[in-house]
């Protein structure tokens, strides 16, 4: 344990130190610029080392040795973990994607800067402790993102970031109206503390409030579908290894971990919260569905389809927080959670891969419209079975992840009396093969048009991004076979969601001995 | 832009000087006077904007070049991480430990001892290297962005 | 009373950045609304007759060596002074951002309305 607790910041400290590394090495020409980007590859593939050293564990490190309330602390446990190695796995993938992707683009030592700036963000949102903490993490890795989104300055980037932003910003400001309204109620910002403050007068008006604050905020930050509207810009007009940064992971980050985090945690699970929760999943999955089956823009399909997945993971931990508030049965509610989980981590993985893939079809083929494309599928051998099998897990096809945790949530739903829910599921996930056949269809089979029989095959990074990602799709399906990773990785995140506000007890037992400094 | 008349010019000239200083004594007396940082840095990057307004935007990229300014705004947060680094090895301590701590709770905030905040004025000193080179670049690159933007719009209109 | 101005201010906010159809009316929105978190965030911390938060020696009791009761009570909560330095900090990079690309924007549409800069749909 004596080596773990350097760790913590050093989740933070890797990627801020590259993101202000990169534009001094990146201004010495072009030698700096590739020491730039092999050092940004570097420190990812670092983060992504100690985020799978860090699984399984619980620490508490408080910053500048302040205890608790008084200084700020991050905390490690196994959710935190969980969306760790997804954060750093997409974001290792994404990063190797865009050395070659981004050639085509100026400024590259900008944009890796900007990149690390928002993997620092979202880091931080994870393993924090604190509330305001919290916010601040979150702006640097939304801002950061807003640039990302805009990075090409095309007319369309440009509007989508400009409405990306101005509806991030309404979220961020509800959420920090939020953490003051908690900050008044309770005079505290430490989550633990509020935690127990929360406990003792559970029926304060102005906590209310903010909780109803936090939803709108975060989900905002989600896309829950009220909110929806600036996703697909924002996720299509941005370069594809961002468009897989902000499906793959933003969204989850920002909106599921710290909306889940909020309620579970901090506020404790009620019947109607959890209730609440399941109606958003639910309107989201169906609404993306369907929007997602019109569109014909490939990267807009993608992004309608993201905000329908988004739905499935609130299902799965609404019900499961729907069920532990109520008593009833604590096993279905903990497969609930374990499912809303496990379908987290497949759809970070597949969607991005599914981006990078659209990326990889849009710069061979100069368009992203669907009816303009066809017949790719031999000229771009690699990127068709990379999205192919994407596509399998996403729809929920047998050996793929997405089946696996697909089936974990009808199971829960069924066992737990929810028939409706669980059908849905299965409806939603027949809309999802429609939509990804589609796609399939229309990019990849059918006649090659005459001027595009030059186009060649995505190499070097792309490719390898593409097959390591493709890979991991397949050893997702393998997870629940193999109980050792399953009870290293998703079991305890589920545990921790399912200990609720257990959560403040765990962090002052754990830093009750540990040293003070403040007077 | 070819900065305005000789009046503003010869003020600004000389009030550049003052409000520099000012910025960099309310950067280094953070920690005893409200300020800090931030605030300095905003004033620091205010005496650039000024000579901006009343020169021109060439002259002032003449005496500060935006690489320099870049590289400025990243070495200073640099600093403060490798501040907040430090305390981190200095020792058993952890990450922001306040490592120049021995005389703290001594003497805390006395005046005429600059170390009595430990390291608070050394990142003081980083905060207002970064927000005064960023800020300078901020209002840099919008005046880049309008002043393009001047041009295209007059040729527009020629043709 | 004051807190209800302060929810009133971040209202006009939010109705000025939903409704208006002008990119830099919305940007004076967005302003708005965080100006007004701000100045909620102060409040927590005000106190009638209330002494600035700095410990000197003359805040010390001379028999205890510690910080006195007299001190404590008329001092304000220094936190949120700390939490709203904080968020001015971000919304200063936000509103730089979004001042950039409104600008940007104007250059390539020729217009701020937003009802006439809609390229993408769907």
């Amino acid at each position: 344990m004596s080596d773990i607790p350097l760790v913590l910041p050093a989740f933070v400290c890797i990627p801020l130190v590259a993101a202000f590394l990169l534009p001094i090495l990146g201004s010495f020409g072009r030698k700096g610029r590739v020491v730039a980007t092999a050092l940004a590859n570097l420190a990812a593939l670092s983060l992504l080392a100690m985020s799978i050293a860090s699984t399984n564990q619980f620490s508490v490190y408080n910053v500048g040795r302040w205890s608790i309330p008084l200084g700020i602390n991050m905390v490690l446990d196994g959710f935190s973990a969980l969306f760790l190695i997804t954060v750093n796995l997409v974001s290792s993938a994404a990063l190797l994607f865009s050395v070659r992707y981004m050639e085509q683009y100026t400024a590259k030592p900008k944009y890796l800067s900007l990149f690390m700036l928002m993997v620092a963000g979202m880091n931080g949102v994870v393993l924090t402790g604190d509330l305001f903490n919290l916010f601040v993490f979150l702006e640097v890795a939304s801002i950061a993102s807003y640039a990302l989104v805009g990075f090409g300055c095309d007319d369309e980037q440009l509007e989508a970031s400009f409405k990306y932003m101005v509806l991030g910003e309404v979220g961020s400001m509800f959420i920090l109206l939020a953490i003051g309204l908690v900050y008044g109620a309770t005079g505290m910002l430490n989550m633990a503390y509020i935690s127990k403050a929360i406990q003792n007068n559970p029926t304060n008006v102005v906590l209310c409030f903010a909780l109803a604050l936090f939803i709108a905020g975060f989900g905002l930050k989600a896309a829950l579908v009220p909110f929806h509207a600036w996703l697909p810009d924002a996720h299509s007009s941005a370069p594809a290894p961002i468009s897989a940064m902000l499906s793959g992971i933003l969204i989850k980050v920002l909106g599921v971990y710290a909306l889940v985090r909020t309620i579970f945690s901090i506020f404790g699970i009620s019947t109607t919260v959890g209730t609440l929760l399941v109606v958003l999943g639910v309107v989201n999955m169906v609404t993306g569905a369907f929007l997602a089956i019109g569109q014909g823009d490939l990267k807009r399909l993608l992004a309608y389809s993201s905000i329908s997945q988004v739905g499935y993971i609130f299902l799965g931990i609404g019900l499961g927080g729907a069920l532990l508030a109520a008593g009833a049965s604590p096993v279905w509610a903990s497969l609930a959670i374990l499912g809303g989980l496990f379908h987290l981590l497949n759809h970070a993985v597949s969607k991005s891969l599914l981006f990078l893939t659209s990326g990889s079809v849009e710069m061979a083929a100069g368009t992203r419209q669907l009816d303009q494309l066809g017949g790719l599928a031999e000229k771009l051998p690699l990127t068709r079975a990379s999205c192919a099998v994407a596509s399998a897990s996403i729809v929920g096809i047998p050996p793929f992840g997405g089946f696996w945790s697909k089936l974990i949530l009808v199971i829960a739903a069924i066992g737990a009396g929810v028939y409706w829910a669980a059908a849905l599921i299965v409806a939603v996930s027949v809309c999802t093969l429609i939509m990804y056949l589609k796609v399939h269809r229309y990019v990849f089979l059918g006649e090659l048009s005459e001027t595009r029989q030059q186009i060649k095959e995505s190499r070097g990074s792309m490719a390898v991004a593409m097959i390591c990602l493709a890979c991991l799709c397949v050893f997702l399906g393998l997870v629940f076979l193999a109980p050792a990773l399953r009870a290293e990785l998703l079991e305890p995140a589920a545990k921790v969601l399912c200990d609720g506000v257990g959560y403040a007890d765990k962090i002052m037992e754990f830093s009750k001995d540990m040293i003070v400094c403040a007077d | 832009m070819k900065g305005m008349t000789i009046i503003v010019k010869t003020i600004s000239s000389w009030v550049k000087l003052l409000i520099f200083l000012f910025g960099i004594y309310i950067v280094l007396f953070g920690h005893l006077t409200p300020g800090g940082g931030f605030a300095g840095g905003v004033i620091i990057a205010s005496s650039y904007v000024l000579l901006m307004l009343a020169f021109g935007r060439e002259f002032v990229e003449k005496n500060l070049s935006l690489t320099a300014s870049s590289r400025l705004d990243c070495v200073g947060a640099l600093m403060f991480v490798a501040i907040a680094l430090v305390g981190m090895f200095y020792g058993a301590a952890s990450f922001f430990w306040n490592f120049i701590h021995q005389q703290y709770l001594a003497d805390r905030a006395t005046e005429f001892k600059l170390v009595s905040a430990g390291i608070i004025p050394l990142c003081n000193i980083a905060i207002g290297l970064k927000v005064g080179a960023s800020l300078f670049l901020v209002i840099f690159a919008l005046s880049v962005f309008c002043n393009d933007f001047r041009c295209k719009g007059s040729a527009r209109e020629l043709m | 009373m004051p807190y209800a101005m302060c929810f009133l201010l971040f209202m006009i906010g939010l109705y000025c950045a939903v409704v208006k159809k002008n990119m830099v009316k919305i940007v004076i929105g967005l302003a708005v609304m965080e100006y007004a978190v701000n100045l909620f965030l102060i409040m927590l911390g005000f106190r009638v007759n209330g002494a600035a938060p700095i410990v000197d020696k003359t805040c010390y009791d001379p028999a205890t060596g510690r910080v006195t009761a007299g001190f404590l009570n008329a001092a304000v909560d220094p936190l949120p002074q700390a939490l709203v330095l904080t968020s001015i900090v971000i919304g200063l990079g936000t509103l730089a951002l979004l001042i950039s690309i409104c600008i940007r924007t104007y250059e390539k549409y020729g217009t701020f309305d937003i009802t006439q800069i809609r390229k993408l749909k769907g």
